[in-house]
């Protein structure tokens, strides 16, 4: 096929590729995270969710797309019409441009910037204009309060999180995305074992980055209606929405390539085999989880009410088995195709397993309160990270000059680290407490 | 009350404002007002500078329906003021006219009227507690106090076939006989209920954020909350201990040994304990009264045709919301010459704008919540 490509276009045909994909399976990833989403919300609060759409919920997803779609468009009478039109986009575009950077596997990445990173971080800061953008253009008091809360929340959380990453860049030397992977397998440990501070850091600032409970003040349901959205409907709302799961997905992919250990397999010294085979048990793994799924969804099938979710039902427990096979196809085939498909399975997994945190965080917590979030920002988490970068150059300086045990390093570290957020923590209270009582004897006068 | 406060004084009505204030209008459709309630808020920034609740969405003249019904007729038109406390308001009303007539319900109905009118109290506290919460953006305990109030309601549906508006009592006593395994369900509900309470404030009391949200937020004084009639946990929890179940017993409720659990400090923080041990001490009177149900009869000699002497009574009960009192007046023939309410939601919301000022917008929606209102009750 190579024959039928001009040469001087072949090097941008597969990530052109790559790209159409991303942008076109997109939205369909976004809508089965919330699907997802709302499944796991229901399992946590006693009920079912979705279940009408397809078996157990699962069209849902196409469903609410395609009613989004149809919905009628409304521009609000004082709104300022291209900013209105332009914010949404905006949003959506900066959130899938990060998708460049990425690499999903060793095999899959559109672009291996030697800045990546810090190619991501630009990109996904600039999706702010969306959100404060259309906050002003609605012309609305709700939307105009989201759009502030927005504007400051991102500005003082993005330090943060930014620094978390410093102490994971510190220990990687890189800033291109694959080169952070290859020193974690170099060091034989993910960066999250070495700095769980910075991981935490980067935890707390990367949910509130992505406006999810309970950092969601610039949408806060129960105050501002839906923050900057609220003037937003149908199609427009459904960008902003994408942008939202993109964004999501993309600090995800961030923790995972910086702390997680990206595409890298758990346990890469634990080398037991399939019994009589040459398999490798961990490698074997990802298709007999698939398998198990498949297995599961046969055994559901006969269980549903109608004949079409029957029949469906067995279509879902098809595709698994077919990717159970991909997977199990792969463990025989040239290492760098395994690895590809491999790497993806775990970089996938990790991502998943973030962003059910992110989850989970939001079903279980209140929201907080403005002041108290900016509170926490600079008063807690900047200060920490701050230190905690100084700790990781300490280590590090320390190994190379005298070369002191990484281990050991990373564990005194991390035992003074802990010791400094304690100590912020208890800060942090008194000072609260000071406040109160100052607020208290000024009411009693 | 402190002096520098007068309610509804000139903040609202100007409509100058500064370079930095902004008029937001909340509501009648906003998700946490609570129904239909309407807030006007005058806002430096996010900082509340004055406040006014505008009510009346729901108006439905239920007062002006009584001067035409007959006594009798207007039992089921109470159970839709304060709509998630129906058992409560019929309670009020009932025990009124009774006055009225100088009958008193036979000792059978008295202690099924308490068993149901505590089980409503756990369920009206329920519903606040799962609002209140997802409006301080706790998404998760409203499926569980939905959970438990489902066993509450479903009790009604077996005694009286409703569960919402149940029109459970009547005048002189009960419609219904207790069905048959009634002591049993209300006994099973309870003891149940009772690591169902726990369970919820695992996940809200000790909770830092919880703690951050309702701590110092919308303080009312003692003073303040006499001064504007506050009554019901609202009132306790500013550390005023007044319950008319122990000032004024009625029902059956001089029988049962039960605590009026009150907390020092009147902020939202506290209404919510308050409410929290009101729920464990409405489970402890149930369980008493399942205990020992006297037998007899169920309803007392009123006549079909109610007709009591002319004169005017004043009956109030302790619904879970507060005060609830029915004032009547009789001319002598079947219908009331006037009928008046004092619903506890309604006075209880005279108190927002106290608490509101100085508040930020995010708290504003908490201190909604911890009033309790139903607007059904504030705009009948």
């Amino acid at each position: 096929m190579s024959h039928l490509i001009p040469p001087s276009i072949l090097p941008y045909v597969l990530p052109v590729l790559f790209g159409v994909v991303i942008v076109g399976v997109f939205p369909l990833v976004a809508g089965y995270i919330v699907l997802a989403e709302r499944k796991l919300m229901a399992d946590m609060q006693a009920r079912l969710g979705p279940m009408r759409v397809g078996p157990h919920g699962l069209l849902q997803p196409i469903a609410d797309a395609f009613k989004l779609m149809l919905k009628e468009d409304v521009i609000p009478a004082g709104a300022d019409k291209f900013i209105f039109w332009i914010a949404p986009v905006l949003s959506v575009t900066m959130a899938l441009l990060a998708y460049a950077a990425i690499p999903i596997g060793p095999a899959f990445q559109i672009a291996d910037l030697n800045v990546g990173l810090l190619f991501i971080l630009a990109v996904s800061s600039l999706g702010i204009y969306g959100i404060v953008l259309g906050g002003w253009a609605s012309n609305s008091h709700y939307s105009l309060l989201g759009a502030l809360r927005s504007a400051a929340q991102l500005v003082s959380y993005e330090t943060a999180a930014g620094l978390g990453l410093v102490s994971g860049l510190l220990l990687a030397g890189s800033l291109s995305m694959k080169d952070i992977v290859q020193a974690q397998a170099d060091q034989g440990i993910w960066f999250v074992f070495a700095v769980p501070i910075g991981f935490f850091i980067y935890l707390v600032g990367s949910i509130a980055e992505t406006n999810r409970a309970p950092f969601d003040l610039p949408e806060a349901e129960s105050e501002l209606v839906a923050g900057y959205m609220t003037e937003y409907s149908g199609f427009r709302w459904a960008l902003y929405f994408l942008a939202e799961y993109a964004n999501m997905v993309i600090v995800a992919a961030i923790a995972t390539t910086l702390f997680l250990g990206g595409w890298l397999r758990p346990f890469p010294r634990f080398h037991d085999h399939l019994p009589g085979t040459s398999i490798e048990l961990l490698d074997a793994f990802p298709a007999l989880l698939f398998l198990a799924i498949a297995l599961y969804c046969l055994r559901l099938a006969p269980h549903q009410p109608v004949k079409v979710q029957k029949l469906f039902m067995a279509g879902v427990a098809g595709a698994c088995a077919l990717l159970a096979a991909v997977m199990a196809a792969s463990l025989f085939a040239p290492a760098g195709v395994m690895a590809g498909i491999h790497g993806a399975f775990w970089f996938i997994a990790k991502v998943a397993i973030y962003i059910y945190i992110f989850l989970w965080v939001r079903f279980t917590f209140p929201r907080y309160r403005f002041d108290q979030l900016m509170r926490l920002g600079w008063h807690f988490l900047i200060p920490l990270a701050l230190v905690n970068v100084i700790v990781v150059g300490v280590g590090i300086v320390l190994q190379q000059q005298w070369a002191v045990s990484p281990r050991l390093t990373e564990i005194l570290g991390t035992i003074f680290m802990l010791g400094v957020a304690v100590f912020l923590a208890r800060e942090e209270q008194q000072h609260v407490h000071a406040v109160e009582v100052a607020a208290e004897s000024g009411e009693g006068e | 009350m402190a002096d520098d406060y007068k309610p509804g004084t000139s903040e609202m009505s100007t409509t100058v404002l500064g370079a930095d204030e902004l008029i937001l209008n909340m509501g009648p459709q906003h998700p946490s007002t609570h129904g239909v309630l309407r807030v006007k808020l005058k806002l430096d920034g996010e900082r509340v500078i004055g406040s006014e609740c505008i009510i009346g969405y729901l108006h439905r003249g239920v007062e002006k329906i009584a001067e035409h019904r007959s006594y009798q007729q207007f039992a089921p038109y109470v159970d839709r003021m304060d709509y998630v406390a129906a058992v409560s308001n019929g309670l009020g009303y009932c025990e009124a006219v009774e006055k009225l007539l100088g009958a008193e319900a036979p000792p059978r109905a008295r202690v099924v009227r308490t068993i149901l009118t505590e089980l409503q109290r756990i369920a009206s506290h329920l519903l606040w507690l799962g609002t209140h919460a997802l409006d301080i953006g706790a998404l998760t305990p409203v499926f569980y106090c939905f959970r438990e109030r489902e066993e509450i309601l479903k009790i009604y549906e077996k005694y009286c076939g409703a569960r919402l508006t149940t029109h459970a009592f009547r005048i002189g006593g009960l419609q219904y006989e207790t069905y048959d395994g009634f002591e049993q369900d209300v006994k099973r509900f309870c003891e149940d209920f009772g690591h169902k309470i726990d369970e919820y404030e695992t996940l809200l009391t000790e909770n830092r954020i919880w703690l951050g949200r309702t701590k110092g937020i919308g303080i009312l004084s003692a003073q303040d909350a006499i001064a504007l009639g506050v009554t019901g946990p609202v009132l306790r929890a500013s550390g005023v201990k007044w319950d008319l179940r122990k000032a004024m017993p009625y029902a059956a409720y001089d029988q049962y040994e039960f605590d009026i659990p009150t907390r020092p400090n009147g902020d939202t923080y506290d209404r919510y304990l308050v409410r929290m041990e009101e729920m464990r001490q409405s489970r402890r009177i149930c369980l008493q009264a399942i205990e020992n149900i006297p037998s007899g009869p169920i309803m007392a000699k009123v006549g079909k045709v109610l007709k009591p002497p002319p004169g005017e009574v004043y009956h109030s009960i302790e619904a879970p919301k507060g005060e609830l009192g029915y004032y009547i007046v009789s001319d002598g023939t079947t219908q009331p010459y006037r009928v008046r309410v004092r619903p506890p939601s309604f006075i209880n919301l005279q108190a927002f704008d106290r608490m509101a000022r100085g508040a930020l917008v995010a708290d504003v929606v908490a201190i909604i919540g911890t009033i309790d209102i139903v607007l059904g009750e504030v705009d009948r």
